[in-house]
């Protein structure tokens, strides 16, 4: 899911004072910044009462079940259109892609609430960690599952580069290299780990990607 | 022909030294420098804003050493350049004169002075050898014909006291496979490690030049310790310049030592003298190695 964290509460403030808001409507969503404990029912309630004591008045608020999802974002902001129109001013407390759903939605000044940090793995309750940046090419195959574009700071495909030390990564020391890692778990499967990776393709990860499944035809592409 | 690359293959022990281009416009500081170091050395490096530090640019301090009669070893770091760049920075290198190599990975831009900037590593230093393998043979890495070839001696950083060595060593293979014929390592203090690693790096055709450096202070071992990357200066060799009267004297008679038995070793020794430059002929010579030019 995507991790996202508390955006500097001041920037939002100063975000509202740009455009002269007076009041507000506050947009949550019900799937990954629930889970992150960032834009759920408590978060929302919470950045309502901020917004309050800073001045602003609430004019409503919502969770979507899924705030990236257009179609259903646009039904959620139909059904409230009234306390929309009465605000000033959109924030949201999603995703990037969330935010950017609901400023396609309504006709107001829309701003981020919170920072989009990484997709990340659920360690466990409230736990996230990054262990894929969609880069488009997996290399999980020859990896043993371990991937090393995103949990190796450098992304080297080849290691370990020459700051490893005891096993340990230079960058962030108290983890493991992760090239070691690869290493003990192709062997410990009896695989092969004596493999160079050739460079990677990053004409696979063209910004901004898009995609269709739909059953009319091939009308996008994964790029 | 690169004169590093014709001593080592005639099997004389050969002196690298190391030179970091200046944070400026002004070379004159590491002209001074070269001229103290460069006579005793067949080669030397300039390093790639070493440190993930700003530093003036390899290439162009590499031309000053070929000005003053000193033959370089251009040192590329995959952090800061994607592909084009290296490739096309290889060949200005190639058709200025510049014959020797030294590919590695970087020191990760957090560490450096620049902690904001985006590390690139698009390759790595593996796939930076096969690629100036490739052009070499006249191709880009795409294969397409390139008009004029390179020919660089091609060099690449090991690391002798890494452990798990099983996983040093494999990558050290790698980058032999993809063309490195030398290794330039960091300091070596366990002498013993430094044959392990020479033993593997000779069985494949490859030399090894062992890095010894001048650990003038207790401040200089802290900075090591804590800055430095693949490199941690060991408990007893640092109480040896602790508790010296004299710390500066002490780290030049290690350093005779560590050349000494490196000598003993390796192919080659890679003085970092950490700013005692002056200091580098007397410990050439107490050591045994007369350089040769």
């Amino acid at each position: 899911m995507i991790i996202t964290r508390q955006r500097e509460w001041q920037r939002v403030l100063d975000d509202l004072a740009s455009v002269g808001a007076r009041s507000v409507f506050v947009v949550g969503c019900g799937e990954c910044a629930t889970a992150a404990h960032t834009g759920g029912e408590p978060e929302v309630a919470e950045a309502r009462e901020r917004l309050s004591a800073a001045g602003f008045a609430v004019t409503g608020s919502t969770v979507p079940e899924v705030t990236c999802h257009a179609g259903g974002v646009k039904l959620e902001a139909r059904k409230h259109a009234a306390t929309i129109d009465a605000a000033d001013a959109i924030v949201v407390l999603a995703c990037g892609a969330g935010t950017q759903t609901v400023a396609d939605a309504v006709a107001k000044p829309v701003f981020p609430g919170l920072e989009s940090a990484f997709l990340g793995t659920v360690v466990r309750h409230g736990v996230f960690e990054e262990r894929c940046q969609m880069c488009g090419e997996c290399v999980l195959d020859a990896t043993g599952g371990i991937c090393p574009v995103t949990t190796c700071p450098k992304g080297l495909l080849n290691g370990p580069c020459g700051g490893m030390w005891d096993g340990m990564c230079d960058v962030v020391r108290d983890r493991p290299c992760v090239h070691v890692q690869i290493r003990e778990r192709l062997a410990q499967q009896g695989r092969d780990v004596a493999r160079t990776l050739p460079p990677k393709d990053h004409s696979k990860k063209l910004k901004p990607a898009k995609l269709s499944v739909r059953a009319s035809g091939p009308s996008g592409s994964a790029r | 022909m690169s004169r590093l690359r014709d001593a080592l293959e005639r099997g004389e022990f050969v002196i690298t030294g190391e030179i970091a281009p200046p944070r400026g416009a002004d070379v004159s500081a590491m002209r001074k420098t070269m001229g103290l170091v460069g006579p005793l050395c067949h080669a030397l490096n300039i390093t790639d804003n070493q440190g993930a530090s700003l530093h003036m640019s390899s290439l162009g301090a590499c031309l000053v050493a070929l000005e003053m009669g000193f033959e370089p070893i251009f040192q590329q770091t995959c952090r800061d350049r994607n592909r084009l760049a290296l490739q096309s920075d290889l060949m200005a290198a190639w058709a200025l004169g510049i014959e020797n190599l030294l590919v590695v990975t970087g020191d990760d831009a957090r560490s450096g002075d620049h902690p904001q900037a985006k590390g690139v590593f698009d390759i790595d230093s593996t796939h930076l050898l096969q690629i100036a393998s490739g052009m070499n043979e006249g191709q880009d890495m795409q294969g397409r014909p390139l008009a004029g070839k390179t020919g660089f001696y091609l060099g690449a950083a090991m690391f002798p006291e890494a452990e798990p060595w099983d996983a040093q060593l494999a990558r050290t293979v790698g980058k032999i496979e993809a063309g490195a014929r030398f290794f330039q390592t960091q300091a070596v203090f366990d002498l013993d490690k430094l044959a392990r690693a020479v033993d593997a790096v000779h069985a494949h055709g490859a030399k090894v030049i062992a890095g010894v450096l001048f650990l003038r202070s207790p401040r200089v071992i802290d900075f090591v310790n804590a800055h430095l990357a693949g490199l941690m200066v060991p408990e007893h060799v640092a109480r040896r310049i602790r508790q010296a009267a004299d710390p500066l004297e002490a780290a030049i008679d290690l350093a005779v030592e560590q050349v000494a038995a490196i000598r003993e070793v390796a192919d080659g020794v890679h003085v970092m003298p950490l700013g005692l430059d002056a200091r580098v002929p007397e410990v050439l010579e107490r050591a045994g190695v007369v350089p040769q030019r």
